[in-house]
């Protein structure tokens, strides 16, 4: 490209909307996407070739759970393609990739695509209300702690969450179905509505949020400790700051200084740590999501490879793995948003 | 039938108590007359692929399968065949032709009426050619005639007596010829949303999570289905399924559907029901292979010696928690018909005499105490092979063999030991069905070692006459010779000793003990429950 050409210069007669285009946030978001596209490709080759390490294929899967003869074994392989080598298979699958076509599962009788649909609502879901409540709770309790550091209350917060941190979440999730469930009778122990109720609107509504109490708790406590004592240290480091003693001379009152004035720093590592948690949930949910029959990316992940379902598992991939930089770039954004020193790098 | 009988009885019965005795009883009699309404549901896992078991003899496919079709038969207990589609049917003389009388008046779930043609699609579209049980049973089928739309005929090139075992929901569903002639069987979109003539219907299907059924009010038997619906629930985890049971989210898990440590629990937990009942087409032996083709295992002192230092007992107790009884040879103990112990050879612990053998097959102890360095693969499927495995290691362990056990998941250890042959003692469970012909007989036929092929003969074991007695029994119409044939077989296989049967492992179901009457014969809950209803 010839200097002085190209829409990455700001010059006259260019039109508001190439100079829209120019500008340095949209030019930090095409290079957040492409560099996205490259990671994308990198976890989908690098998965596929994995997997093509692990012994067995999908049809000595099948085979072994429903006795099928030497033919019908080698008409199931030519039928997907498993008796290609791997480039082919692996050409064959990114040339379908390029048209946005992810396959066809075997195992599950359904387009790849139709699963993914079906079954993100239920991860998102998961995560979003994991993420908006262990990060809410983590940082009231770490902001209580640290405004009277070394108090009783201190110490009781900074006790529980030290063994909420050290309490695994498929134990968490199994005392809370012993519990909730089991004894009480208070809480369904799985699933995500209860199956053929037919319930619609308000109804439904209700009969979701019951069913995911618990597994949203066994997905919040280590990281809402987490949280708490994140923000429990940036508080009292960021309360000697002079700025903070600043607007104590002012005379503010308690609840600004903490909130508008030094909450709003303290938020920085926190959002750090919330990407770390969506970007972990998304596919990693693999326990909380058995304990709680949910199917979710993870599990389907977990059962993909199980079963030696390419499709399924690059599918879950490909999409979990797009979501996770979107929420890398959201992230980027919210910093630029809570820190005005933050400028995006074009 | 008999059903029909027994709940005359207790109408009866029930009669009798409310003339004369005090309205407690008369509540209790009550409670045990079947009434109509409710729903029943399963939790299982995994979860089932497709809910055709035509096309699959996947077991999470059967149990779904059976609810929404029907078989020509249906089998009382002890697998005595009973009318289901058929309501009679004969074989000729010369054992080459079966002749079925359809029920008139039956309707697929879409209203259509079943007709001959249907068995006929079915049989030789579909069970001949896409189930592969059904590919060996219904091997000597060439034909099926239908000289009216209610009679259906089997020609046969030899006489074979499995198929007559063969022919219920669960193993061989009929399907619908006006919904599938024409289409690939395999992929037909009705496999998964099916139209049936059984006595549930198909509500919604998701994969891995739930099958909703409801009662098909045009069913051909009166007053049947008793419940309203059937649900499905898929649940990964044991300890969740367990919950489930216990909060009465769930009703029933089928075949051992929960750890067994769990089952024992329940055996005495009030409200509940351990029931063995109804598994007589499953008959799952746990069983030790050795590979045939690695030197040190070719010498039968060497697999007497292994066979002598297992304790079965012990496995059934604390492998199994009680869910077996210690395996005599090849075939099911469940398999009355032709299980024998006269005259088959055993080989009880005895580490002495274990000992001797290895000495005398040129295995002595070395100097570091080792006679010899074997490895095993436990299938990967529930607890119990890893644990036998480990097991014998210990066992193995005191009479100078080191075993390593090699851990793997499901795909790794079919490969392993079916592909690649790169195995030396294998430990795995396999379903032997209702005779020795449709399962036993391709752990042991030289004919069935193949390669490749998933639980066929992975020992590669090879004895003509063996595979003479197998043979004849694939053909053998009179009751007694067969009898005397597989006797005969047992015995070889023991002295032969290729696989040590460990235990012959006992299914059961847990149910809530307000479902009443879900098993009435011999496929028990993997056949329709059209008997099944709620207290």
């Amino acid at each position: 490209m010839q200097p002085g050409q190209g829409n990455d210069e700001q010059g006259e007669g260019v039109s508001p909307f190439l100079a829209i285009l120019g500008s340095p946030a949209a030019r930090f978001l095409y290079r957040r996407l492409s560099q996205a596209v490259v990671v994308m490709l990198v976890v989908v080759v690098g998965s596929f070739v994995l997997l093509q390490f692990a012994p067995g294929d999908m049809v000595d899967v099948l085979a072994g759970e429903a006795d099928l003869t030497a033919e019908q074994m080698a008409d199931l392989r030519a039928r997907y393609g498993l008796d290609q080598p791997w480039p082919v298979q692996l050409l064959a699958y990114m040339g379908r990739l390029a048209s946005f076509d992810l396959g066809y599962s075997p195992k599950l009788a359904a387009p790849v695509l139709d699963v993914l649909l079906q079954r993100m609502p239920v991860t998102l879901t998961l995560v979003a209300l994991s993420v908006v409540i262990s990060l809410s709770v983590g940082s009231f309790l770490g902001v209580m702690a640290a405004r009277r550091a070394g108090s009783l209350l201190d110490m009781t917060i900074s006790t529980a969450t030290l063994i909420l941190y050290a309490t695994p979440g498929f134990v968490v999730a199994l005392g809370l179905i012993f519990f909730l469930s089991v004894k009480m009778r208070w809480l369904p122990t799985a699933g995500l509505t209860t199956v053929g109720a037919d319930l619609r609107g308000m109804a439904w509504l209700v009969d979701v949020a019951r069913h995911l109490v618990m597994p949203v708790l066994a997905l919040c406590t280590s990281y809402m400790a987490i949280y708490a004592r994140l923000c429990r240290a940036t508080m009292l480091e960021i309360t000697s700051l002079d700025y903070i003693r600043t607007a104590w001379a002012k005379g503010l009152p308690e609840r600004r200084v903490i909130f508008t004035h030094a909450f709003r720093n303290a938020l920085l590592p926190l959002v750090t740590m919330a990407g770390l948690q969506v970007s972990a949930l998304l596919g990693g949910a693999v326990v909380v999501e058995t304990l709680f029959g949910l199917q979710g990316m993870g599990r389907t992940a977990f059962d993909a490879v199980m079963e030696r379902d390419v499709n399924m598992l690059l599918g879950v991939l490909f999409v979990c793995s797009f979501a996770v930089v979107i929420v890398n770039i959201c992230i980027d954004l919210l910093y630029v948003w809570l820190d005005p020193r933050v400028k995006v790098a074009a | 039938m008999k059903s029909h009988m027994m709940l005359h009885r207790r109408t009866v019965l029930a009669g009798l108590i409310a003339t004369s005795l005090t309205p407690y009883f008369v509540a209790v009699a009550r409670a045990t007359e079947a009434q109509r309404g409710g729903t029943v549901t399963f939790v299982a896992w995994p979860g089932a692929t497709v809910l055709n078991a035509a096309v699959t003899t996947a077991g999470p496919s059967t149990l779904v399968s059976s609810k929404l079709f029907d078989g020509l038969l249906d089998y009382d207990f002890g697998f005595v065949p009973r009318p289901q589609l058929a309501e009679s049917w004969e074989v000729s003389e010369d054992g080459l032709r079966m002749t079925f009388r359809l029920r008139p008046d039956v309707k697929w779930h879409d209203g259509a009426p079943l007709t001959a043609a249907d068995v006929k699609y079915s049989m030789m579209e579909v069970w001949k050619v896409h189930n592969a049980r059904g590919r060996n049973v219904f091997a000597e089928v060439t034909d099926v005639e239908t000289p009216d739309d209610l009679t259906v005929v089997f020609v046969m090139s030899r006489p074979s007596p499995v198929i007559i075992k063969a022919l219920s929901a669960m193993d061989s569903p009929v399907l619908p010829a006006h919904l599938y002639e024409g289409t690939d069987p395999l992929t037909n979109p009705h496999n998964t949303a099916p139209v049936g003539t059984g006595p549930f219907k198909f509500v919604s299907f998701v994969p891995d999570e739930s099958v909703v059924l409801e009662r098909f009010d045009g069913y051909w038997q009166q007053d049947r289905p008793y419940l309203d619906r059937m649900i499905i629930r898929y649940i990964g985890d044991g300890a969740t399924r367990t919950a489930m049971l216990e909060t009465g989210e769930a009703d029933l898990v089928a075949s051992n559907g929960i750890p067994s440590l769990e089952i024992d629990r329940f055996r005495s937990m009030d409200g509940f029901e351990v029931n063995p009942d109804g598994y007589e087409n499953v008959c799952i032996v746990c069983q030790l292979d050795f590979n045939l083709d690695v030197p040190e295992l070719q010498d039968p002192r060497v697999r007497k010696a292994i066979a002598m230092v297992i304790d079965k007992e012990w496995l059934v107790r604390n492998v199994f928690f009680g869910l077996g009884v210690p395996a005599t040879g090849p075939i099911h103990h469940q398999v009355a018909e032709y299980y024998t112990t006269d005259g088959v050879p055993s080989y009880p612990l005895d580490l002495a005499a274990a000992e001797a053998l290895l000495d005398e097959a040129g295995f002595p102890r070395k100097a570091d105490g080792v006679r010899l360095e074997l490895s095993i693969d436990p299938q990967a499927f529930g607890e119990e092979p890893l644990r036998a495995a480990e097991y014998l290691r210990e066992q193995l362990r005191t009479v100078g063999i080191t075993l390593t056990v090699r851990n793997q998941d499901f795909a790794t250890y079919v490969k392993r030991v079916y592909t690649d042959r790169d195995f030396q003692l294998n430990i795995f469970v396999a379903g032997a069905g209702a005779d020795p012909t449709i399962g036993t007989q391709r752990f042991y036929w030289s004919k069935a070692f193949q390669p490749g092929v998933s639980f066929s003969n992975s020992t590669h074991y090879s004895n003509p006459r063996v595979d003479e007695l197998l043979e004849a029994t694939q053909v053998e119409m009179d009751p007694e010779r067969r009898r005397e044939q597989f006797a005969e077989f047992q015995k070889l296989v023991m002295e032969d000793l290729p696989t040590v049967p460990l235990v012959s492992t006992i299914r059961v179901t847990v149910a809530n003990a307000e479902v009443r009457d879900y098993v009435s014969g011999a496929i028990g809950v993997f056949g329709g429950m059209a008997n099944a209803w709620r207290a």
